[in-house]
C-alpha cells in the first residue's frame, strides 16, 4: 500500500517537473503534460491508431516467437556442449553489443521494406540474450541433477523436458524477459526506418511534422505499455528466482 | 594460442570464407551485400583518402563525452536510489523496462532545444548509458558484505573514509559491469543519433552512402564501426573477467 502511495507522489514530481521543463523551453520543443494527456487519449480514440498499433504488435509477435524459441534451441545446445559453449560465447558477446542501428542498411537491402525486415530486427535485438541466459542456465545445473537424469536412464527428450528445462527455468526466464524488451526495441527502430505502418512510423512521422504533443503523446503511450509489460514479467522472474 | 581460440578462429574465418563466397559467385548479389574482402579494400582505400579522420574524430570525441557523462550520472543516480528505499521501490520497474523505449526518439526534441551540433548527440548518448550504470551502482552496493560494513563501523571509519576505503573497493567489480553497459549504449546512442540527424559522423556518413546507393563506401564505413565497438567491447570483457577474477568472485 505504503509502495502505490509513493507511485503516486513520483507521478507527481514528475509531472511538476515536466511542466517546469516545459515552461523554461517553450512549446516548441516540449509539450505540457496535459496536452500530451489530452493528445493521447485523442489517439486513443481516433480511427487510424489500432491499425497502426496492430500492425506493430504483429511483427512484434512474430518476432519475439522467433528470438524466444531460437533463442532457447540454441542456447540449450550450447549449454549441453561445454567445447561450443566456450567457442560460442564471446562470439555471441559481441554479437549482443554491436549498434544493430547501424545494420539497418544492411537489413533492408536483404528483405526489403516491410514486415519482415522489421520481425528480422526485432529478432537480431532479443535472440542474443535469451541464448546467453539459457547457455549458462543450463551450464550452472548442480551436476548431481543431471547425473540422476542418467541414473534414471531418461531419454534425451525426457531429459530437456523434466530435467533440464524445468531446472534452468528462472534463468531461461530472464533471458526471455530481457529478450521481450529488446526485441521491442528492435521492431520500433525497424518502424522508425522501414515502414509506412505501425507506432514507429506514426511516432517518425510526428517528429517529421514538428508534431510536438503527438510526439510525445506516442513516447508517452509506449513507454507507459513497455514499464506496464516490464513490471510484470520482473514480478514473475523475481518469483521464480524466489521460490527455487 | 588455445584449443578452444583456434577453433574459434576457424569458425570465424570459414563464416567469412563462405560470405566471400557467396558474394563472388553471385548467390549474393552486389547490390545487397558486397564481398568482405572488398570492404576491406574499400575501407583502406577510405583511410588513404584521408576523408575520414574529421568523421572519425568527431564521431569518437563524442562517444568519450557520453560515455563520461553517463558513467558520474549513473553512478550518482544509483547511489541516490539506493540510499532512498522508497524511491527505489517506485523507480526498479521503470529501470527495468527502460532499455526497451527507443530512447532516441527524444532526440529531435534534443535537436530543438540544444541546436544542430554536438551537443544533442553527447545527450542523447548519456541518456542511453546513464541506466546501465546506475542499475548497477544499485546492485554493486546492495552486495557488499555486511562483514565489512560492520568492520568499518568498527575500526570507527568516518563515512567518507568508510566509502573510499570499504564500499568503493567492494562494489568495484559491479561498477565496472555498469562502466562496461555505459561505454557500450553510449556508443549505440551516439551513432544512432549521426544516423537520424547530424552534420558530421560516421553514422551520418554511413546513412548517407546508404541513400546514395554507394554500397562500397557504406560497407567499408560499417566494417570500421563494428570494428571498434567489437574491439572495445571485447578489451572491455577481457578486463572485466580481470576484475572479477581479482576480486574472488569470478
Amino acid at each position: 500500500m505504503n509502495t502505490r502511495l509513493d507511485s503516486l507522489w513520483f507521478a507527481l514530481a514528475v509531472i511538476v517537473i515536466w511542466q517546469v521543463l516545459f515552461w523554461i523551453a517553450g512549446e516548441e520543443a516540449i509539450a505540457s503534460p496535459f496536452d500530451t494527456l489530452r493528445q493521447a487519449v485523442l489517439l486513443i480514440g481516433s480511427a487510424g491508431f489500432w491499425g497502426h498499433a496492430a500492425a506493430t504488435f504483429e511483427a512484434f509477435g512474430w518476432a519475439v516467437l522467433i528470438a524466444v524459441v531460437l533463442g532457447i534451441v540454441m542456447g540449450l545446445t550450447l549449454g549441453l556442449w561445454p567445447l561450443a559453449a566456450e567457442v560460442a560465447e564471446p562470439i555471441i558477446n559481441a554479437l549482443y553489443a554491436i549498434p544493430k542501428i547501424t545494420l539497418y542498411p544492411v537489413i533492408l537491402l536483404f528483405f526489403g521494406l516491410g514486415v519482415p525486415a522489421k520481425v528480422a530486427f526485432g529478432v537480431i535485438h532479443g535472440v542474443f540474450p535469451v541464448m546467453l541466459l539459457t547457455m549458462n542456465g543450463v551450464r550452472t545445473i548442480h551436476p548431481v541433477i543431471r547425473k540422476t537424469a542418467r541414473a534414471l536412464r531418461l531419454t534425451a527428450v525426457e531429459t530437456i523436458r523434466t530435467v533440464l528445462l524445468p531446472a534452468s527455468l528462472p534463468e531461461i526466464f530472464s533471458g526471455v524477459r530481457i529478450g521481450i524488451a529488446l526485441t521491442l526495441l528492435g521492431t520500433l527502430i525497424g518502424e522508425l526506418f522501414a515502414s509506412n505502418r505501425g507506432l514507429g512510423f506514426l511516432l517518425l512521422r510526428a517528429a517529421d511534422r514538428q508534431d510536438v504533443p503527438g510526439t510525445m503523446a506516442l513516447i508517452l503511450l509506449l513507454f507507459t505499455v513497455a514499464a506496464l509489460a516490464g513490471a510484470g514479467l520482473l514480478a514473475i522472474d523475481r518469483q521464480l528466482h524466489h521460490t527455487r | 594460442m588455445t584449443r578452444v581460440g583456434i577453433i574459434r578462429l576457424i569458425l570465424v574465418s570459414a563464416f567469412v570464407a563462405v560470405v566471400e563466397l557467396a558474394c563472388r559467385t553471385g548467390i549474393i548479389d552486389p547490390f545487397t551485400m558486397i564481398a568482405p574482402s572488398a570492404m576491406a579494400a574499400s575501407l583502406a582505400g577510405l583511410i588513404e583518402d584521408g576523408k575520414l579522420g574529421a568523421d572519425l574524430a568527431f564521431t569518437l570525441t563524442n562517444m568519450a563525452a557520453s560515455i563520461a557523462l553517463a558513467v558520474v550520472a549513473g553512478f550518482v543516480s544509483g547511489a541516490v536510489i539506493h540510499a532512498l528505499p522508497r524511491l527505489r521501490r517506485v523507480v526498479d520497474p521503470l529501470l527495468a523496462a527502460y532499455y526497451a523505449v527507443p530512447t532516441f526518439v527524444f532526440y529531435p526534441l534534443l535537436v530543438v532545444i540544444l541546436g544542430l551540433n554536438r551537443l544533442p548527440l553527447i545527450v542523447i548518448g548519456a541518456m542511453f548509458g546513464t541506466v546501465g550504470m546506475a542499475v548497477n551502482t544499485i546492485d554493486g552496493i546492495d552486495r557488499i558484505p555486511r562483514v565489512l560494513i560492520k568492520t568499518a563501523s568498527a575500526y570507527r571509519m568516518d563515512p567518507i573514509r568508510a566509502v573510499l576505503l570499504i564500499k568503493l573497493p567492494a562494489a568495484t567489480p559491479h561498477l565496472f559491469t555498469g562502466v562496461k553497459l555505459a561505454v557500450t549504449y553510449s556508443m549505440i546512442g551516439v551513432v544512432a543519433g549521426e544516423f537520424i540527424l547530424s552534420m558530421a559522423g560516421l553514422g551520418r556518413s554511413i546513412a548517407f552512402a546508404y541513400n546514395d546507393l554507394d554500397n562500397t563506401t557504406m560497407y567499408g564505413l560499417l566494417l570500421l564501426l563494428l570494428s571498434i565497438t567489437t574491439a572495445v567491447n571485447v578489451l572491455l570483457n577481457y578486463a572485466e573477467q580481470r576484475v572479477y577474477r581479482r576480486w574472488g568472485c569470478a
